[in-house]
């Protein structure tokens, strides 16, 4: 039987480990996402998990040791935040493209500096390149969700590149809700148990490793990353689908709001959806058209999916939280209208840079921004592309 | 309850705000109510003014911005009262509820709220005698569950039981129940 819980983003990522029981979990601790390892740590003291914890000296470390014992054949899980992330970069893209299927929460954190320990999403943001698949989370419940939907979909053998699971700094992981939990026998039927692939330990087999690999073949080998994150779409798909047969919690590329009919929509990551969701309620009970669009799987970039969820809508307000200094935009604002062109949506796009190092997003704001849209479809002009929201100019 | 209620925090680090906070979301989880709870993390330390929220709802809360015109206000310190603007933003028709041993005719002077209803309690006098040490926040959540009616106080001592049962044990928690049951006697409307 699940139960029902009162627990922060953290709280739920801990009881998520203690019930998936990893091999392994070195970690590191950095704000905000400390007392995930603080509280999976003392599951390893009480002895309610099996897990080898390694206390590290850095998240370089932290991700080095990661990728050694998913290499030696073991299930492998971590956390970290912000400069924790900053720290471990070269590992990041090493453990991508040794293909070991590590499960890291990244509690999202505005990077240094100046110094913010607050949610922005420029971490995660950053490392969007390195080959890890990458699904953000709007509430502990989707943080819960995730981590466990993300062992599946890193271990299965078409894909085998490691998995970051976002929710928002203190917003999310140190702000209390209500959380089902599921049955620890129910999360260790879905998890299933762990298939090394290529195991160091394996003596019998032996593999290689991180060797040199130079013109002759290294193309080819980020060719198959490539492949390994094509086969992930579907993957993806296939384990939201399980996952909801099991629990009944519907997951896929993105959740739509109101969407369908709207023609004045709003993109969003994680926990500021849920404002815009109370103010696309709002402004629907003033007869606006608007919907709203939450992403969950930022890579593989969904494309195709959200041209289609978007193609008929007059104006896309694309908010993002952090920005790509010297580039058109945001990140996320860059990848759909790269998106756009590529599938011919017509559809007026601008973006609002917001939230960075933790600042609030009021309904007010949000509303805003509407208004912005409606503005814009109105007169069929964008007079600014990029806003930047809350700020003092 | 209907409506989404929003609440505001208002103490100094190491009073117990944070808790509270936590405690009263147990009590609409125990009570079948949606919450969210989360402090204001700032650089807070002992005896810094810090603040936390609390919203409760019959329905899912989908809104994750801080509360900017709460319901409810509680002040667990009254020097807080000179110190920073506490009715700032609270509804019209709001609850301020503060520990002090004034009236709330002598808070409504002080703190620019002349609508809405104010409530003192005096929760550190009640802390004092109940728990020998200046921890209001389970008085205050006594006296807020018997102003404002958003949960009973039934359910506000189970979850005490519960909660600090296992930590504390029934010496403890008889002495903190006792402080609930206190604080929702003496509060005073004004």
């Amino acid at each position: 039987m699940s139960r029902f819980e009162a627990m922060d983003g953290n709280a739920a990522t801990a009881e998520a480990m203690r019930q998936i029981n990893p091999d392994v979990v070195p970690a590191y601790p950095i704000t905000p996402q400390t007392s995930t390892v603080q509280t999976f740590s003392q599951f390893v003291a009480d002895g309610e998990v099996d897990t080898e914890f390694i206390r590290v000296e850095s998240e370089h470390s932290a991700m080095a040791a990661c990728i050694g014992a998913s290499a030696a054949g073991g299930r492998v899980m971590t956390a970290t935040s912000a400069n924790g992330l900053a720290l471990m970069w070269e590992m990041v893209y090493i453990a991508a493209s040794n293909r070991t299927p590590i499960v890291m929460t990244v509690v999202n954190r505005a990077l240094s500096g100046p110094i913010n320990i607050h949610c922005d999403h420029s971490d995660s943001m950053g490392a969007r390149d390195a080959g890890w698949i990458q699904l953000f989370g709007e509430n502990p419940q989707e943080g819960y969700d995730n981590c466990i939907q993300a062992v599946r979909i890193a271990e299965h053998e078409d894909v085998l590149l490691p998995v970051m699971s976002m929710y928002d700094g203190f917003i999310t992981s140190h702000g209390l809700e209500r959380v089902q939990i599921e049955d620890d026998g129910a999360i260790k039927d879905f998890v299933g148990p762990f298939t090394a692939h290529e195991a160091l330990l394996d003596v019998d087999h032996p593999v290689t490793y991180g060797p040199l690999d130079f013109y002759d073949f290294y193309m080819e080998h980020k060719r198959q990353q490539v492949e390994g994150m094509k086969h992930a779409r579907r993957v993806i798909l296939e384990v939201a689908a399980d996952f909801e047969k099991r629990f009944g919690r519907h997951y896929g590329f993105f959740d739509g709001y109101r969407l369908d009919d709207a023609e004045l929509a709003l993109v969003v990551l994680s926990s500021t959806a849920g404002t815009a969701r109370s103010v696309v309620d709002d402004l629907r009970s003033q007869g606006l058209k608007v919907g709203l669009l939450k992403p969950r799987v930022f890579r593989p970039f969904p494309a195709e999916e959200l041209a289609d969820a978007l193609r008929d809508k007059a104006v896309v307000g694309v908010m993002d939280r952090s920005d790509s200094f010297g580039a058109l935009g945001g990140p996320l604002f860059m990848e759909l209208s790269a998106a756009f062109k590529i599938h011919d949506v017509p559809a007026k796009t601008v973006d609002y840079v917001f939230g960075l190092g933790g600042r609030d997003t009021t309904p007010d704001q949000i509303e805003s921004v509407f208004r912005d849209l409606a503005g814009i479809a109105e007169t069929g002009k964008i007079q600014q592309p990029v806003t930047y929201l809350g700020v003092r100019e | 309850m209907a409506e989404l209620t929003e609440i505001r925090w208002h103490g100094r680090g190491g009073q117990g705000v944070v808790t509270a906070g936590k405690m009263l979301a147990q009590v609409a989880l125990n009570s079948g109510q949606y919450f969210q709870a989360f402090p204001d993390y700032g650089p807070e330390r002992a005896g810094a003014p810090i603040r936390a929220f609390t919203r409760i709802s019959a329905e899912p809360i989908h809104k994750h911005c801080q509360i900017q015109a709460p319901d409810i206000v509680l002040v667990l310190d009254p020097t807080l009262l000179e110190a920073i603007n506490v009715s700032e933003g609270l509804k019209e028709d709001g609850v301020l509820l503060v520990n002090t041993e004034d009236p709330p005719a002598k808070v409504r002077e002080m703190v620019a709220f002349p609508t809405g209803k104010v409530f003192t309690v005096d929760a550190t006098k009640i802390a004092l005698e109940t728990l020998g040490r200046e921890i209001t926040n389970t008085p205050m959540l006594g006296a807020l569950v018997k102003a404002t009616g958003i949960l009973t106080i039934d359910d506000l001592i189970a979850q005490t039981r519960k909660q600090f049962g296992d930590k504390f044990g029934t010496e403890i928690v008889n002495r903190n129940v006792e402080a609930i049951r206190r604080a929702a006697d003496e509060v005073q409307e004004g």
